[in-house]
């Protein structure tokens, strides 16, 4: 079965693992005992290995301080990209940057293992289940850095701006229904998932809530005959740059000219990858999903 | 009613039955008299209301049956190859994928996932056509190899050398673009989720040239059988022939293999219901498998989009699983039949 982009988003808090032993009540966690005794010794070698932290660690201010960034991280486009692989890292290859902090989305490949034999922390910041996860790991992130200022003035900016744009399309439509394409073999994401509650907060009904099962983690595999039928008033594209969708791919598939979202010209293709991240573009993705929302006729 | 008749005439029936079960069966939630009203409609002087919304005539009629009709003509081009192949190398265990045209179909179907933008390429028809280019290539490399001697041994032999050689390419190539994983491994499952009637025509010239020659040369395959001088001292000359029907064969995998991927199991199963349908004879046997070929993938699809509804399994896990079993029971009963 495929992954979605979105890996299956589990744990909600992000888990710093560090150099020495697990995090416990009683002894001091070594990231709480650098920071006291180094007065304020925050990381200046930075490699991160997941597109999202690159993206809030330039956000909050601490792009200065990182070092390298992994081969999918391509925003913003002065961070420091290399070869890095995020899904199979290779500890010597990260090494070579000789990192104070490594900060990635899982612990894949041994990662945390390998780095803990050498002493250099890594924060895990997985995928976010919900906005306010993505708005806790930038302050983590912030507070790590010493960029706690900077983190802050990111949060605010984004929630105001998605408020803004939930404020102006309206947060009550219930007679809008919504397709959200993960892949040209029609993967979606139901109203559980991260990016369902993102549109959820505009009210639109998911077509994939009601064939989602336990096993597809809020991922479920939808079928051309079940979408056509379904007939929603808005399609989402989230492998425009993957998969080359387009509108006009999505007009020519056999059967579907009669899909509202379609007939309306509602469909609305989005960069894949500010749709799959949690960072501070999500302003951006909100506005995209405002804008079609709008242009939807009222039923 | 003789035995060959009345073979065919069953065959004629199983694929009828799974074409219209295709039809019926599907995520969207169609009611069965309007799909049969909607159909019969379609025949010219006949008018019904069907009862139907247009948006559901279309999903029947764009999205249901090119994806039936595809299927048919995958599972009887499949099995009709196979049944050549196996006429050819007089050997019940060869499919249609063999002298290196799965391994070649699937080596230039990686390369244009990985290199040339995959499914969604120039409006999706980059794979199909690269499939289809590199199942003849793989299967004109293993004759090439072969040093252009006509025997069976030798030519299963460099299809099988040339076959591991584009497969372990093929397993390179993976192993370094591993993002590509997932797209590669879905074509190589096989599916017919992308079927219009834009593939069912552009697939229907190359199908009825490489059946049309199969079921003429069907006659021949049965001298061939009965080896080489026999052949020879009949008239027949066993080389060309093999490879007039090795062509044949090989332009109707590929051309099922463009528009479904890669489709194990009906090639070598198909053929052997046929033979105890209707007797050993290639004349009877390849028509028949065309006709159950098609029923069998047919229902197959159907199976592959129902059960996980509105998700799908892919084809091949669907006719490996009903085929394997089907397969080595038949081989018990056949060698329980010897003994």
């Amino acid at each position: 079965m495929r992954l979605p982009r979105f890996a299956a988003a589990t744990a909600a808090l992000p888990l710093l693992a560090l150099g020495l032993a697990a995090c416990s009540s009683s002894t001091p966690s070594p990231a709480a005992s650098a920071s006291a005794s180094a007065t304020k010794a925050y990381p200046k070698r930075i490699v991160s290995l997941s597109p999202t932290a690159t993206e809030d660690l330039f956000a909050v201010g601490a792009g200065g301080q990182v070092v390298a960034v992994d081969k999918d991280s391509d925003y913003p486009a002065n961070a420091p990209k290399t070869s890095l692989d995020p899904i199979t890292p290779n500890a010597e290859a990260i090494l070579k940057y000789s990192p104070d902090l490594v900060v990635a989305s899982a612990d894949s490949n041994g990662l945390v293992a390998a780095l803990k034999k050498v002493g250099v922390p890594v924060l895990i910041e997985p995928a976010a289940s919900t906005l306010n996860d993505a708005y806790t790991q930038i302050e983590q992130l912030g507070q790590a850095t010493g960029h706690v200022g900077g983190a802050d003035s990111t949060v605010a900016t984004m929630k105001s701006e998605i408020a803004a744009a939930v404020r102006q399309a309206g947060s009550k439509h219930t007679d809008l229904s919504y397709y959200w394409e993960l892949d040209p073999t029609y993967y979606s994401a139901t109203s559980s998932t991260f990016i369902g509650q993102i549109v959820g907060l505009f009210g639109l009904k998911n077509i994939a809530d009601k064939v989602d099962k336990a096993a597809d983690g809020g991922y479920p595999q939808l079928s051309s005959e079940y979408i056509a039928q379904s007939s929603p008033s808005i399609i989402f594209l989230a492998d425009t740059v993957c998969c080359g969708a387009s509108a006009k791919t999505v007009a020519a598939r056999p059967g579907w000219s009669g899909v509202e979202a379609v007939k309306v010209d509602d469909v609305v293709p989005l960069n894949d990858d500010i749709a799959s991240r949690w960072g501070p573009r999500l302003p951006q993705l909100v506005e995209a999903i405002a804008a079609a929302v709008e242009k939807a006729p009222a039923q | 009613m003789s035995r060959a008749a009345r073979a065919l005439v069953v065959a004629a029936v199983f694929l009828i039955a799974a074409a219209l079960l295709g039809a019926l069966v599907g995520a969207a939630d169609l009611s069965p008299w309007g799909i049969v009203a909607t159909l019969l409609d379609r025949i010219p002087f006949v008018h019904l209301n069907t009862g139907l919304s247009q948006l559901d005539q279309n999903i029947l009629l764009e999205i249901r049956l090119p994806r039936v009709v595809l299927a048919l003509l995958v599972g009887g081009l499949l099995a009709v190859a196979g049944a050549g192949y196996q006429g050819v190398f007089r050997n019940p265990l060869v499919d249609s994928g063999m002298l290196g045209s799965s391994a070649g179909a699937g080596l230039a179907a990686t390369i244009a996932i990985v290199f040339l933008g995959g499914l969604g390429g120039l409006n999706g028809a980059v794979v199909p056509v690269a499939a289809f280019l590199g199942s003849l290539a793989g299967v004109a490399v293993s004759l090439f190899a072969s040093g252009g001697r006509r025997e069976t041994a030798t030519l299963l032999l460099s299809g099988v050398a040339v076959g591991m050689f584009l497969t372990a390419a093929q397993t390179y190539l993976l192993q370094r673009e591993s993002q590509d994983l997932q797209q590669v491994y879905s074509w190589m499952l096989g599916s017919m989720a992308a079927a219009s009637w834009t593939q069912v025509t552009e697939a229907l010239p190359y199908a009825a040239v490489s059946i049309l020659i199969l079921l003429t040369y069907s006659r021949r395959l049965d001298v061939l059988a009965l080896g080489d001088d026999e052949a020879r001292s009949l008239g027949l000359n066993a080389g060309r022939t093999r490879l007039i029907v090795i062509a044949a064969a090989s332009l109707a995998a590929a051309t099922a293999v463009a528009v479904s991927g890669l489709i194990g199991f009906v090639g070598i199963v198909v053929p052997h219901v046929a033979r105890r349908l209707g007797g050993p004879s290639y004349a009877l046997v390849l028509p028949l498998s065309l006709l159950i070929g098609g029923g069998f993938l047919g229902l197959a699809d159907t199976v592959a989009r129902t059960v996980l509804s509105p998700a799908e399994l892919p084809i091949g896990v669907v006719t490996a699983v009903v085929g394997a079993p089907v397969f080595v029971g038949i081989l018990r009963r056949t060698q329980a039949v010897r003994a």
